[in-house]
């Protein structure tokens, strides 16, 4: 078992004749994840790298039964390519481009709160998801991973790796690792995936990588402490960072001022979370939970 | 992006945003002749002389000054123009005053405080709206979050009439004055969307004595993802206001900010970026800076990362630190040799490679005869670079 992704996923890269989507679209098949096909409009109906071509999302999902989508669309259309994606009815959207206007994500999500689309978006601008062993959908290197215990859900790309590589290391492995993306507007949050990973019966900690900045962790700190049963670990980035230029603050107004390390880390600290104290201590501080 | 609150105000103008009436200066004489205009198309002796830097706190340091008469701004602008103006933003070192701003003076009645932002929480704009006009937001939001009117924004319909109208009963406005102001926050939201901006801040937003709503003071922020589709702000960007090193960066697409201590450090993602800046300053080292040089980073461009960082004289030490996912350990260690061989390395130098192509990416790097020392792990490579920037650790 695992969440979102597994060996029954079966995905199309969105920009898959592009450079960045041809590499990654390798990679994956490469790990062993059924890449069904790529969508480019204007090059259905021809194949790129083994890979069948579709113009429209709609098109791969009627001919290849795709039920997964990673999106390498550059930013002025990848709004729009997640639109499409779960206009097709697509159940898992993970988008990994970076640089998408604000507004335009702002419009996006409130267009699939609109539509009464069911599925999940994963990011903007995240590494992705991957479940070792069956299924990778993103850009993440496949061999730092190994099927086992733990879910992982994090704000960083990078920070991931490390994560999953020290996991790994210490003989643990992952059940899932959760890209959610650092951009201010995005698809799941913390505590989406933290409900998830309490409902997968193989998770059996999770490891949960914030950064300064919003307050998803002091809702996820919540939401651990009224919801869960199973151990999480903690890592909050960031801890050194000098606080940002006075406008770059108002942001945080909204949510009465939070979104420093010291405040995320007090409200993960209240809800019983082990902080890890750096992050080369990630797989440490998860190793005595298990 | 930051701009200037005249070119802020240039751009509000044309949103149907009430401004007050001023002029752009760059020399005394200019200061002068944009008086003597006011005055005459006013018919009002009092002008106000305003140094255009990208920080707040203005006032407070003696940047913004209200005078009588063309001679008086004149007087004024020689005064400020070619000052160092020290405020709680710009840090001890202050910033050179090089451009001004002459406005027609107004009466004023009552200072309000208006901004909108993206909000991440909600994933949505929220118009803000306080009647602590003058004051920080922030201030006002942890003494009195009560005082803080808001209204989340669905961008189907933007922000609607009745929004519009809660912000400005809510702020005691009656009569015209609460009509203006409604009006304003809509012509305001749509300049906000029309414009891409993440932030927009009117402090103080002014009622006059007539009932007239102006944005007295205006700061706007450009959502810089979106800068592609503004080809019309390049224009604005002024270089004078952002330190050197960032914008020989940005030349290079690299995320960098300038920090005070000694350790430079290169690394990929932000999150690990920052995470190893915490790591060094838990094994007891400063930080010198951040830097990203992000996911499909090319060999010239980690070149130019690391001549940036071996630029700055305070750098005692250098840190580098990848986990390759798209990134290539090889293309790191390309970029850092032909970095030294063009600038040469004249402090310790510790790399840890983790990742795609790391096995590539150490080879080349042992073979290229440079004083590297290969670190393990994070942990690992901080507390080598620490000691060896202090003096105390052995290559």
């Amino acid at each position: 078992m695992s969440i979102l992704v597994g060996p029954n996923t079966k995905v199309i890269v969105q920009g898959l004749t592009g450079s960045a989507g041809t590499f990654h679209a390798k990679q994956m098949r490469e790990y062993g994840t059924q890449v069904v096909g790529g969508v480019t409009p204007g090059k259905g109906n021809t194949t790129h790298e083994g890979f069948p071509i579709f113009d429209t999302v709609k098109d791969a999902v009627a001919k290849t039964g795709a039920n997964a989508t990673v999106i390498y669309v550059p930013p002025p259309g990848a709004a729009d390519a997640i639109l499409e994606a779960a206009a097709a009815g697509i159940d898992v959207v993970v988008c990994i481009t970076e640089g998408i206007p604000t507004l335009d994500m702002v419009r996006a999500k409130r267009s699939l709160l609109g539509s009464g689309w069911t599925g999940h978006l994963v990011g903007p601008n995240c590494p992705g998801v991957i479940t070792p062993g069956s299924c990778k959908i993103g850009i993440m290197p496949g061999y730092i991973h190994k099927p086992g215990r733990v879910g992982v859900v994090s704000r960083s790309g990078t920070l991931t790796y490390e994560a999953a590589h020290q996991l790994t290391a210490l003989g643990l492995g992952q059940t899932t690792c959760v890209g959610i993306g650092g951009d201010p507007v995005k698809g799941m949050d913390f505590i989406d995936v933290l409900a998830m990973f309490e409902a997968d019966p193989q998770t059996e900690a999770v490891l949960m990588i914030g950064e300064i900045g919003g307050s998803s962790e002091e809702d996820a700190a919540r939401f651990v402490k009224e919801n869960m049963k199973k151990p999480v670990a903690a890592f909050i980035a960031g801890q050194t960072a000098p606080p940002g230029k006075r406008m770059g603050h108002a942001g945080a107004i909204i949510s009465g001022g939070k979104g420093t390390a010291a405040e995320k880390i007090a409200a993960l600290k209240d809800a019983k979370i082990a902080i890890a104290p750096t992050p080369a201590d990630l797989g440490k501080t998860v190793a005595p939970l298990l | 992006m930051k701009i200037h609150e005249y070119q802020a105000k240039e751009i509000l103008r044309r949103f149907q945003v009430p401004v007050p009436k001023g002029i752009a200066c760059f020399s005394v004489d200019e200061a002068e002749a944009a008086a003597k205009q006011l005055i005459g198309e006013t018919g009002q002796e009092v002008v106000v002389v305003k140094a255009q830097i990208h920080a707040g706190g203005r006032g407070k340091g003696g940047g913004v000054k209200v005078v009588k008469g063309a001679a008086a701004a004149r007087e004024t602008a020689q005064k400020l123009l070619g000052m160092t103006l020290v405020t709680h933003q710009t840090g001890p070192s202050g910033k050179l005053v090089k451009r001004l701003l002459v406005e027609q003076g107004v009466a004023i009645a009552r200072e309000l405080y208006f901004s909108l932002v993206v909000d991440r929480g909600t994933g949505r704009v929220i118009a803000m709206a306080s009647q602590e006009g003058g004051m920080e937001i922030e201030e006002v939001a942890a003494d009195h979050p009560e005082k803080i009117l808001k209204e989340i924004v669905d961008p189907v319909s933007g922000l609607a009439g009745f929004q519009a109208r809660n912000l400005a009963y809510g702020l005691a406005l009656t009569g015209p004055a609460a009509k203006n102001a409604a009006e304003f926050f809509v012509s305001l939201y749509k300049a906000f969307v029309e414009m891409d901006a993440a932030m927009v801040e009117i402090n103080p937003l002014v009622i006059t004595k007539d009932g007239h709503v102006m944005a007295l003071d205006a700061k706007v922020q450009f959502d810089d993802n979106a800068l592609y589709r503004h080809k019309e702000l390049d224009g604005l960007r002024d270089l004078d206001e952002e330190d050197p090193s960032e914008t020989e960066a940005k030349r290079y697409d690299l995320s960098f900010i300038k920090l005070e201590g000694d350790i430079g450090c290169m690394v990929n993602g932000a999150g690990l970026a920052m995470a190893t800046m915490d790591t060094v300053k838990y094994f007891g080292g400063q930080p010198a800076n951040f830097l990203d040089v992000g996911g499909g980073a090319t060999k010239e461009k980690v070149t130019a990362a690391f001549k940036i960082i071996t630029a700055d004289p305070a750098v005692k030490g250098i840190f580098v630190n990848i986990f390759g996912g798209i990134m290539k350990c090889d293309t790191i260690a390309e970029g850092v040799i032909a970095a030294v061989k063009e600038v040469g390395l004249k402090v310790p130098l510790v790399v840890r490679l983790e990742g795609t192509n790391v096995e590539l990416g150490k080879k080349l790097l042992a073979s290229s005869g440079l004083a590297v020392t290969a670190a393990d792990d994070m942990a690992d490579g901080a507390k080598k670079i620490v000691a060896l920037a202090s003096g105390k650790g052995s290559r």
